[in-house]
Parts: structure tokens; sequence; C-alpha cells
């Protein structure tokens, strides 16, 4: 056994190369759109030593942030000091013991930084990775749910800014109708179903109440949010291309608005491989609500950043987490910042850069404020079951009222499976 | 003379044996002792059963079953009919050159190699996209759909794999001594029942031993669907065969002993076929 033990720590320590921490030196684990910050972090603190490892950041729920942890508690070493992760539902394991091996994450809340600290988030920023009343990661960015929309195609065609859903797919009946190839939004990746149209919608099709999950595909918001979909993929407003693919960027010039979280700004719009707007084109508008319901939001991811429960340097992790969700250069890498005063320069910034049109900080303070707090953070994703059930459900012709069933039948399968009881 | 021979046999396998012994034996062992234990106690077969009652399991068993019949099927006869036709070109730098276009596509990786069929399959940037959508396939999404994934999986594979066992079974006809061939061409037999009732059953032994070794790799089916279901971002589902989902089990729900009950359930069940197709093949006959 011992052999075996050998050869695991072995392999832990080829993916890993912990860092022995008699020198003031941490081991960060982070994608490579972090990579700038860590750097910017290296340059301000010449005295901590950071030896970043570059992975995906386990984009896309492909878990590899827990794949390597899982490996590094078998073979009893390999841990990092600082870990980057792209989704926020990894508190839900980061937070547990497993097989015996101390938790992962380390407590925040509990005296390792300060409470003025976390106090500095904006309200709600931490929620996804708060349990039991323990904060366990420091929120890189908000990623809220918005509505923005092309200022120029709305003024040409001379329709007025969507407020509610039901304005939304009004406008979706008077483009098809009158011109037909411009198009309110895409379905066509695993993230924008869940959290742009159910999350937003105010759906119950994904919570959590203490280890019970459960998804209502029968509630009256789910069925709305269903008929939506389905309407507008039948007179073509809506795509079922991805916004990262090639044909959505060929037929970009026809998008006229798109309900999206607040990075679709420099991953769609800002950016010259994708949307690649004009300065004043696109506009920001409060996120969409049913005209009955509360005015609320989704949410598309916004990375958080762990520390180790193994660290044996945490005064240079308590350093580099509260520099780097802070700082000026790193807060929010590109995005918009979780922690309150950087967020509130980052938009004075962009306001003053008038790139977008319109109330662009009113708008995403909005939404920020506003994310429906129904929507569960499990240890599992509803993306997969969506791309397994729904994507290529809907490239067959099927609707929504044809698939919903199989995708809760799905989500509820994977929720046993790594646990919950389902409800 | 004998002695000597032997010292030089052993040292032959010694690196082999070391390294068998190290990353094939010792996990196994590790793996028979995980799928039966949790948290280090012995708990009989439990895991085998949660491992069975999972609504992923049988799923994936259907999807390998039915990608290794595809598979082997195709295999078998595409690999045997080139082998002899190959064989049968008389010009020398054509035969040469066809050999070496078959092995070509096997000097690539496996990942590297799905990398470049992520290409071929997505209509929108693929060479033969004309094909693809006259075969109804417009988006990627299409291309990937899991009722004929198995289909696409197989040819893949087969892409990759058969080259070199065109050049195996090229290599065991050469080996057929030319006076069977002529005694039978003698005797009136054309080419097609020279290969029936010569070639075909010479190289019994030879197809068994594809068999065997492409069955124990089908079983194993991950790099594919792995890089597959990343590119399609989950369309191809994480869990499509039966060695993702004992990784799934391993580092997703920190499940070691399913994992290894999973392992060890493909482990059995190529042992059994091979060992099956070794004694019914006669690999182990001296000729």
């Amino acid at each position: 056994m011992n052999i075996m033990r050998i050869s695991l720590a072995l392999s832990a320590l080829l993916i890993a190369s912990p860092v022995v921490a008699a020198d003031n030196s941490i081991t960060v684990w982070a994608d490579a759109t972090r990579q700038p910050a860590v750097e910017a972090f290296e340059a301000a603190h010449p005295e901590i030593k950071v030896n970043l490892v570059v992975d995906d950041g386990s984009s896309g729920a492909s878990g590899t942030f827990q794949t390597k942890i899982a490996l590094a508690d078998q073979a009893g070493s390999g841990w990092p000091d600082v870990v980057f992760s792209t989704q926020n539902n990894d508190a839900s394991w980061v937070s547990q013991e497993t097989n015996g091996v101390q938790a992962f994450a380390q407590v925040l809340s509990d005296g390792f930084l300060d409470k003025g600290f976390l106090e500095g988030y904006t309200p709600g920023a931490e929620d996804p990775v708060t349990v039991d009343g323990k904060v366990y990661g420091l929120r890189n960015d908000l990623a809220p749910v918005l509505f923005w929309y092309n200022k120029d195609l709305l003024t040409k065609f001379g329709y007025d800014v969507p407020k509610t859903w039901e304005d939304y797919q009004a406008l979706g009946d008077k483009l098809a109708k009158d011109h037909p190839g411009y198009f309110l939004g895409s379905i066509g990746d695993s993230f924008e179903g869940p959290y742009v149209y159910y999350w937003s919608g105010e759906a119950p099709v994904f919570q959590i109440k203490g280890d019970t999950f459960s998804s209502t595909i029968d509630d009256p918001n789910t069925k709305k949010v269903s008929d939506l979909i389905d309407h507008m993929l039948k007179n073509g407003t809506l795509t079922q291309d991805s916004v990262f693919g090639a044909s959505f960027v060929a037929k970009a010039d026809h998008l006229v608005a798109i309900p999206g979280p607040a990075w679709y700004a420099g991953a769609l719009f800002q950016n010259p491989a994708s949307v690649n707007a004009k300065p004043g084109q696109w506009a920001a508008a409060p996120p969409l609500y049913w005209s009955n319901g509360d005015k609320v939001t989704g949410n598309v991811g916004g990375g958080v950043w762990y520390a180790s429960s193994h660290t044996q340097n945490p005064d240079a992790v308590k350093t580099f987490l509260q520099f780097i969700v802070t700082n000026d250069k790193t807060a929010g890498t590109g995005g918009l910042p979780a922690y309150k005063a950087a967020a509130d320069k980052w938009l004075d910034n962009q306001a003053k850069s008038g790139f977008f049109a319109g109330d662009f900080k009113g708008a995403i303070s909005a939404a920020a404020a506003s994310v429906w707090n129904g929507w569960g953070y499990p240890n599992f994703s509803p993306e997969t079951a969506w791309a397994k059930v729904i994507t290529p459900g809907l490239a067959a012709g099927k609707t929504m009222a044809d698939l919903s069933a199989d995708w809760q039948t799905e989500m509820k399968n994977e929720a046993q499976v790594v646990g919950y009881t389902v409800n | 003379m004998e002695r000597a021979q032997r010292q030089v046999g052993l040292a032959f396998i010694s690196l082999y044996t070391v390294f068998l012994v190290l990353f094939g034996l010792l996990p196994s062992a590790y793996a028979i002792y995980l799928a039966f234990t949790k948290r280090n106690a012995f708990v009989g077969v439990a895991n085998f059963v949660k491992v069975f009652k999972d609504y992923r399991f049988l799923p994936a068993v259907e999807h390998v079953g039915l990608y290794l019949v595809v598979w082997l099927v195709s295999l078998i006869i595409l690999v045997v009919v080139l082998a002899i036709i190959v064989h049968a070109i008389g010009v020398k730098w054509l035969s040469t050159g066809v050999r070496f276009l078959y092995y070509i596509p096997g000097a690539l990786a496996g990942a590297s190699s799905v990398m470049l069929w992520l290409f071929v399959l997505d209509p929108t940037v693929s060479p033969v996209s004309f094909l693809l959508h006259g075969l109804g396939f417009n988006s990627f999404v299409e291309t990937v759909q899991a009722d004929h994934l198995p289909v696409t999986l197989a040819i893949i594979a087969f892409w990759t794999g058969a080259g070199g066992w065109i050049i195996v079974m090229y290599g065991a006809l050469n080996n057929i001594s030319r006076d069977v061939i002529e005694a039978a061409r003698v005797d009136g037999a054309g080419p097609i029942r020279t290969a029936w009732f010569i070639q075909i059953p010479l190289l019994r032994k030879w197809i068994a031993y594809m068999v065997v070794l492409s069955f124990a790799g089908g079983t194993q089916l991950f790099v594919e669907p792995r890089v597959l279901s990343q590119a399609s971002r989950g369309v191809v589902s994480q869990d499509y065969s039966l060695n993702q989902l004992a990784f799934l089990y391993a580092f997703k729900q920190s499940d070691f002993n399913g994992s290894a009950a999973i392992s060890l359930v493909l482990l059995v069940v190529a042992l059994v076929l091979s060992v099956i197709f070794v004694f019914r093949g006669g690999l182990f006959e001296r000729a």
C-alpha cells in the first residue's frame, strides 16, 4: 500500500508541484485570464514569491478544481495555497470534509480575514460562497444578468426598449414580422437557458433547501419561461448558435438586443472578434422582469478565490487575496468587481469612457443589487443536464414543452448521485 | 549457450516486468482492494451494487457495447480486406505508398487525432462540410447527437488505429508460404477463393490478436468522448462511457471505491473475452 501512496503522491507532485513553505512563497492555481492579475501582485509584492499553475479555471463545469483537489486529498499532499474558480457552486464541496480529509477551503470569516474587510463586499456578493453562515471564498467579479440593446437599430426600427419579459416577447413578434432575420438573443450555450432565462424569470427549477434539491417544472413562472423560449425560437428571434461561435459572429450585425450577464461587455461588445460594437452603439438597460413579478434577475458565474486550509503560509495568502480583489489593476479581472469600492471605481471609469450609451452604471448597479436568491448552489451545475438534454433536443426540432420534464429528471438524478435528497 | 540465451531473455523482459508490476499489477491490486472496501473497512459487494444502480451505468454500458460492435466488426472486415488487397498489388512503389498512407493517422496520438476530428465534424469549418450538410447536419450539435455517436466514434477509432493493423496483417500475409498460394492457384483458385480458403484461415491468430487488443482498448473508451464532451460543451455527456463514469466517480464524487468497482467490472469483462479469443483463436499454439 505504501508504494501506491508514493506513486499517487508522485502523480500529484507532477500536477501541482507544491512549494515547501519555509520560504515566503505560495502556489496559486488560476486560469489564463487571471494571469495578468497575479503578475500585477508579484510586481507589487516582490517579497512574496508566487508559483502560478495555469489551468482552465474549471470553466463550463469541467471540474478541474475538484479533480485536482481529490487527487491531492487521496495522496495526502500537493495542495495549492490559493485557487481561482470560474464556477460559483464550489463552496458546496470545498466546505466539506471528504473521505476523512479536512475541508479544502479555509474559513475566511472566523478571524482569518478582518470582519471590516469582508463587509466591504457588495451586499449579496458573498452569498454563493457562504455555507452555514461561514464565508469560504472571495468573489472576484459579479455577473448579474441585464438587458443589452443596440440603440442604433432600435431607434431605426422605431421600437421602445422593453422593460418586461412580456415586452421582450412582443418585440420579438414585431421584429419577426417587420424585419425578419434580426434577432433578440441566443440559447446556444448551456448557460443562457438556465441562468439568463429561468433564473432571471424567477423559475424555481434549481433550488436547494438544506440537503434537499427541488426542481419545479410546472410552476407558473417556469412555464412562462419555457413558453417564451419556445415562442421566440419558433419565430426565429432566438438563435441556437453559441454566442462564442463563428455563425453567431457572422450575423452579429442583426442582433438587436440580448439579455445577458455583465461580462458580455468585454466578451461580446468590446471584443473585436465578436460583436465588435462601435462606441455609443450599444447600451445596457436594467434587467427584464415579469410584469406581475418581482424586479429580480439571474447571474452567470463570477469567479471566486479560495484559500487552502492546508496552507503553511497564511500571511502571504491573506496579503494575496486582499490585494487581488481590491486593487484597481486586478479587481474584477476585466468584469464588474465584486468588492464595492473597486466596483464603484470600475463603473466610473466605464462611464467616463462613454463606450456604452445610456446609463451604464445605473443599469449594472440595479442588476447587481437584484439577483434572485431562489437559485441554489449545489455540488453540480444545471449546465451539464441542459447540454445533455436540451441543447441536442432543441437542435433536433423539439420544444421546451417536450423537453423540460427530461431536463428535470436529469437534474434530479444528478442531485441524487452527489448525495442530495430529491424532492 | 542455453544459459546465455536465457539471461538475454530475462534482460529483455526485465524492464517491461518492472513497469508491469509498478503500473499494471500494483494499481490493479489497489483497485481490487478499493472496490471491496469503504473507508478501509470491508463492505462486500456494496460498491458494485451502488454502481449498478446508478442511473448512468446502463446507458454507459449500452454506449460502449454499441461502439464495440460497430467498431470491431468494421475493423475485422475492413482491415483483412484492405490488407489482402494491398498484398495483391504487384506494383512495388504503389504498395509501399499505400501502406505508408495507411500508417500516417496512427502516428497521431489519441487526443490530437480527436482534435483534428473536431474540425472535420463541425459543419461550419469542416473540409467535408458538403458531406455533413448532405447528411442533414448543419451544426456541430447535430453531428454529435447521441444516437449516431457509436458510428462516429468507430470511424474516428478506425481512422486512427486501423492503419497499423493493416501493416501487421500485411506482414502476416507475407509469412504465408508462396508454395501454398501457388498450389491453390494451380488447383484453380482465384483471388477471392484463395483469400477465403487459404489466407484468412491462416490469419486466424493475427485476427484474434487484433480483436483481443482492440477489445481491451475499446472497452476503455475515454479520450474521444471526453474531448468531444469538452468541445461540444457537454452535448456529448461527461458520462457517456464507462471509463468516463469511473472518472466522475473518483474525481467528481470523491468515491474512489465506486470508481474502482467500475474499473474492476471492465477488467473482468475484458479478461473473460480475451481468454475466449486467445483459446478460440489459437493464439498460444505453436505453429
